[in-house]
């Protein structure tokens, strides 16, 4: 029989350090759904979707109950919409984004991702009237996120895509003014876009995966923090070792609910993504972890370090607890959903330059974070640019999810509510990025050997 | 299937015969008691074997937590699996 103490470290885990699923999410394909029709294109998403996905949430539920596990969001991602409404005679895809509103509500899911483009080397027309549809979309619904990928290691970077999308992220916050800019929450802006991600906002069902598929997306910052309160002052080896074991223990539970989800579901089981994806309570974050590595404040010297440290040892515990790895699979930053990063913004240790140089260690990019009001779309576009040539010069994912929060400056709190979190204004750079965004034209893919 | 119940609080008369009756009610059988006091909390675990449970496990694990509550105990049910994935390789 299991030990007493074995039972009982996984209930503490559970009860006081966070420990949950915070994700399962079902991609669904939906290249079965085009038609010239907008309309009836609509509702060949809704069927579909709908159909797919009824159980989802009462699996989720049930597997919850009987484990004793928090799942705590069940999700859908779709196969990216500029592919689906490519064939539409329109110039609108808002239609589409309503028919996925109301599928991921009547099946009682909080987030549906996918109204996506991929346009890392150039855009379709369907992919432009996608990016056009962006403002509308985020507006008239709650639950549909949208992405673009605009760069890649093996195609660069499309500018004209760049430059394109910060004009969106600021329509995006003007049009959704009245709740601070929230549309610009659910707008993610990639650089090596993965096709079976289950975190949002950046999900999506990419055409190289199956009809129907379940992805698992594990979390748990409170319990490696935990952890790492118990190996005060010791060496970094030690601390590496702490966080592998962890990260061990979270994965194979993500990967036994993630299989027995898909077994009821009946659809294949994908992959696991080994995040560790805060959240704003209390003993969940990432910047919490950095800072019990030792640092006063995380932002301060040392944080990238730390950071490189606890993304590596993260994956290398969570690959062999799991037969299929995917995602994004690392340390998440987004600043508002964080509270550790949330107060290191506030103080002003951790700067936008910072925040940057991190998401070169770790995955994913410059996500949750709010800016003034005032910043041009060029600046955005400019900050984008930076972020996608970190990710296709690395081979890794990068995004931006950045929200110029309209009418707010510097020092002001932009608040997102639920597990979106409150984010800080942060300084932007005041010099023009105008110029060199106005060139439009691509980024060259970077040479893979000479490296140094 | 394997499950375990886990009990913890204030020890007081009665408390594993009233989750047994109700484990028993519901044709799940007891394979494995321990206890113990921990820091003055009444601390039991029970493997319990719920092949034959006459309800949907979710229910019962719902039903028990009720119970808990109105005994002001912590009781859950939990399948065994998470704990062997989380501390056996």
């Amino acid at each position: 029989m299991l030990d007493f103490k074995d039972i009982l470290a996984t209930q503490d885990m559970i009860d006081k350090r966070h420990l949950d699923i915070r994700t399962i999410t079902m991609g669904i394909s939906l290249l079965d759904c085009t038609h010239e029709d907008v309309n009836v294109c609509a509702d060949k998403i809704y069927d579909k979707i709908t159909r797919c996905a009824k159980d989802l949430v009462k699996v989720g539920q049930d597997i919850e109950w009987e484990f004793g596990i928090p799942i705590v969001n069940k999700r859908i991602s779709v196969t990216p919409i500029a592919l689906v409404g490519n064939s539409c005679k329109t110039d609108s895809y808002v239609p589409l984004a309503i028919a996925m509103d109301k599928a991921a509500k009547e099946c009682g899911v909080n987030f549906i991702g996918g109204f996506s483009a991929l346009v890392q080397k150039g855009c379709t027309k369907g992919d432009w009237i996608l990016m056009d549809s962006i403002p509308e979309a985020m507006r008239v619904t709650d639950c549909v996120c949208a992405s673009v990928n605009v760069g890649s290691t093996r195609a660069g970077i499309n500018m004209d895509a760049v430059a394109k999308m910060g004009q969106i992220i600021k329509k995006t916050a003007e049009i959704t003014a009245d709740n601070d800019g929230l549309g610009c929450a659910k707008l993610v802006v990639f650089s090596n876009a993965v096709e079976d991600n289950p975190f949002m906002a950046g999900a999506f069902h990419g055409v190289g995966e199956p009809e129907c598929v379940l992805n698992v997306g594990v979390s748990g910052p409170g319990v490696v923090y935990h952890a790492l309160k118990g190996v005060k002052g010791q060496p970094f080896d030690v601390v590496a070792e702490t966080i592998k074991k962890t990260a061990f223990r979270v994965t194979r539970m993500g990967q036994m609910v993630g299989v027995e989800a898909s077994k009821r579901l009946n659809v294949p089981f994908g992959i696991v993504d080994l995040s560790l994806a805060p959240t704003p309570a209390v003993g969940d974050s990432v910047a919490r972890i950095l800072e019990e590595m030792g640092l006063e404040v995380c932002g301060t010297h040392g944080t990238t370090a730390a950071l490189a440290l606890l993304n590596d040892a993260v994956k290398k515990g969570g690959v062999m607890a799991s037969n299929h790895v995917g995602g994004l699979s690392g340390a998440f930053i987004p600043v508002s959903e964080d509270e550790g990063m949330i107060a290191a913004a506030e103080s002003g240790v951790l700067a936008l330059d910072k925040l940057e140089a991190m998401t070169c260690v770790c995955s994913v990019g410059l996500d949750m974070i709010a800016v003034p009001g005032d910043t041009s779309a060029a600046t955005i576009s400019a900050i984008i640019a930076d972020e996608a040539a970190i990710g296709m010069v690395n081979s890794k994912t990068t995004a931006v999810r950045i929200i110029p929060a309209p009418n707010k400056v510097v020092g002001d709190r932009v608040e997102m509510g639920g597990l979106l979190g409150s984010a800080p204004v942060m300084p932007v750079h005041p010099e023009s990025s105008e110029d060199f965004i106005a060139r439009g034209g691509r980024i060259p893919a970077p040479l893979q050997s000479l490296k140094n | 299937m394997k499950a375990i119940v886990t009990v913890v609080g204030q020890d007081r008369v009665g408390i594993i015969a009233s989750v047994c009756v109700d484990l028993a009610a519901f044709n799940v059988n007891v394979l494995d008691i321990r206890q113990t006091v921990m820091q003055g909390y009444f601390t039991m675990m029970m493997a319990v074997d719920v092949s034959g449970c006459t309800c949907p496990l979710a229910e019962l694990a719902k039903k028990l937590e009720e119970k808990g509550k109105e005994m002001n105990l912590s009781i859950r049910l939990q399948r065994e699996e998470i704990f062997q994935a989380m501390h056996r390789v």
